[in-house]
């Protein structure tokens, strides 16, 4: 991107900048060149680096009063809530963290599909973040089971579970998680552990998530590539700094009406019943942002096969660059894949209500045709539309779209002629 | 000193030198692997001992081995008859009554659906013995799999009879 080469002001900085260039790095951050005409779903991925960070933290204070023990696991969770100075606070700002942080990253991904931004030359950037999507996924599971309720104990027995579909080694491979023969004390060890270390590996993928970005730069609503020098860019600092910060205090108000409102409505009231190895509650559910995936493994009916199209579900995505073949990123100009980009928004969405429901009747007859239907806006829709849809015309430039239309011409005319009379030129 | 170059030889340090390595590293990586597997305080709760001499006829118990369920269902003669009743055909994992319960008044059985690990609620279902309510799987009275899901019966653990009332598993 054009960027003017950062030279140190002061012979200190110029020392220091030659031996490790953090000062390039803090003015490459600032100046970075975003273009223009950004629109709103573009401060998702400043909303989840706040979301990531809140996490952490949370979390780090919470793990100085956890006890990680089946005999303990529950009572210091109660402790916390109870006991502990603001422990109440931070439990649900944790507990709620993680929904607002999945909440942020469905609207970044969706956002990511709508603009087709996940194509060429972004493909990595996409991967990286599937990558964390699927690490999110993992570290909000493991963090589910460590209040050891009931629903704790037995998402983890299910989802544990899921290994022993695999042929021949599936036994062993879910006896080497549990570290037992069921899950049980050492099983909520590791979880721990891990728990502990995957919001890190995911803090790294984000630099890396951000790095690949300021290769290409952002993708933007029209989805052609901004000229470089066309004044078609701002830099990152002051403008995008303030319009994500803007958008991240709106963002917090419905976090924190959650926290304060309604702590409880996005968990599971069985999660305050301590767990218990030998009833299993008569509904399991998961956490709402698995509810996709949940309703795609109950659909097929044979173990291996709902095993293999759960995780199929989540890796087809990371084909999505040379699925979706078409030359033109933004929906803006794909009018029949717009109209596909909606219903798998709503299928997926269904997808989730029917997680939520028993795995019978009609619930189960919907669910088999929305997987199917998944699949087949991945697999079958995306190439043909690639190959035989046929797109509006690209605009030359980003401002383009803007000033072609007549209405705004004319509105910025008579604007300018208030000041400058009649004659005014035109604004191209 | 030859300047020669030996192709053959430089492969061959090359080669070795690798599989060294990997040996190695595999070496001091499985410790780290196998710390996941049960130690030895966990096998070594390897077996349970139940008195049975109050179980009544139809009814079951559960305890606790190794961390799991096990059922102990005293069956009456009439769930004894129609476990014996199904044809082979019939079943997805196929097996007879009289293999699954040495003697046919005590089924013994770990108590965890096949499909993802719930445990069973007793005497419903289709087949009138246990159904999984987690994602519907229905066991008929021998606790063999007749709908939904799971792709196997409730497992037999290894037990015997240490005598007439009591039931040593594991």
């Amino acid at each position: 991107m054009s960027e003017e080469k950062y030279i140190p002001g002061s012979k200190l900085a110029k020392w220091f900048d030659s031996r490790l260039p953090l000062l390039t790095l803090s003015h490459h951050l600032k100046e970075y060149p975003t273009p223009k005409n950004l629109n709103y779903w573009w401060t998702f991925g400043g909303i989840l680096t706040f979301c990531l960070i809140t996490q952490i933290v949370t979390g780090l204070v919470l793990a100085m009063h956890y006890v990680a023990h089946v005999d303990h696991a529950f009572e210091s969770i109660e402790h916390i809530m109870r006991n502990v100075n603001y422990g109440w606070l931070i439990r649900y700002v944790h507990a709620n963290g993680a929904s607002m942080f999945f909440l942020a990253v469905y609207i970044h991904i969706f956002r990511a599909l709508f603009y087709g931004s996940y194509k060429a030359p972004r493909e990595v950037i996409w991967i990286i973040g599937l990558i964390i999507y699927i690490l999110m996924m993992a570290t909000a599971f493991m963090g589910y089971v460590l209040p050891w309720g009931q629903m704790s104990f037995w998402g983890a027995t299910v989802i544990t579970n899921l290994f022993s579909a695999i042929p021949f080694i599936g036994e062993s491979v879910t006896t080497w998680l549990w570290g037992g023969y069921s899950v049980d004390n050492p099983t909520l060890n590791r979880f721990y552990s891990l728990h502990y270390l995957l919001p890190f590996l995911i803090f790294g993928l984000v630099i890396l998530h951000i790095w690949a970005l300021h290769i290409p730069g952002n993708n933007n609503p029209i989805g052609i590539d901004v000229k470089k020098n066309k004044n078609e860019t701002m830099p990152f600092h002051p403008y995008m700094v303030m319009k994500d910060l803007l958008a991240l205090l709106m963002f917090v108000i419905v976090f924190l009406w959650f926290v304060f409102f309604a702590p409880n409505v996005l968990g599971h009231p069985d999660n305050y019943i301590e767990a218990n190895p030998l009833v299993t509650p008569a509904h399991i559910v998961p956490e709402w942002y698995l509810l996709p995936f949940y309703a795609i493994l109950r659909a097929i009916p044979s173990k291996l096969g709902g095993v293999i199209f759960m995780f199929a579900a989540i890796f087809i995505l990371m084909l999505l660059p040379w699925l979706d073949s078409s030359k033109v990123r933004s929906c803006t100009f794909r009018p029949i894949y717009k109209k596909f980009f909606w219903v798998l928004l709503f299928v997926v969405i269904l997808l989730g209500y029917l997680g939520a429901k028993p795995p019978e009747g009609v619930y189960l007859i919907l669910s088999r045709l929305a997987t199917a239907y998944y699949f087949i806006h991945f697999l079958i829709l995306l190439p043909l539309l690639g190959r035989y849809e046929k797109t509006d015309p690209l605009p030359r430039s980003i401002s383009d779209p803007v000033l072609d239309k007549p209405s705004v011409i004319d509105k910025l005319k008579k604007a300018a002629a208030t000041y400058e009379g009649g004659n005014v030129g035109s604004f191209k | 000193m030859s300047k020669e170059i030996n192709p053959k030889r430089r492969n061959f340090l090359f080669t070795t030198t690798y599989s060294v390595g990997a040996i190695g590293i595999g070496a001091a990586i499985w410790p780290l692997v196998d710390q996941m597997n049960p130690d030895s305080s966990v096998k070594a709760l390897s077996t349970t001992e139940v008195d049975v001499s109050s179980l009544e006829l139809g009814k079951s118990i559960t305890v606790l081995w190794r961390g799991k369920p096990i059922f102990i269902k005293r069956r009456t003669e009439q769930e004894i008859d129609e476990a014996k009743k199904v044809e082979l055909k019939d079943l997805k994992d196929p097996q007879t009554d009289s293999d699954r319960a040495k003697n046919p008044e005590w089924l013994v059985m770990v108590g965890v659906c096949t499909h993802l690990g719930c445990v069973p609620l007793s005497d419903k279902g289709d087949y009138k013995g246990w159904f999984c309510p987690c994602h519907g799987s229905h066991y008929d009275t021998s606790g063999r799999i007749r709908k939904g899901p799971a792709p196997k019966n409730l497992e037999i653990p290894k037990y015997e009879f240490v005598d007439s009332k009591t039931i040593k598993i594991g």
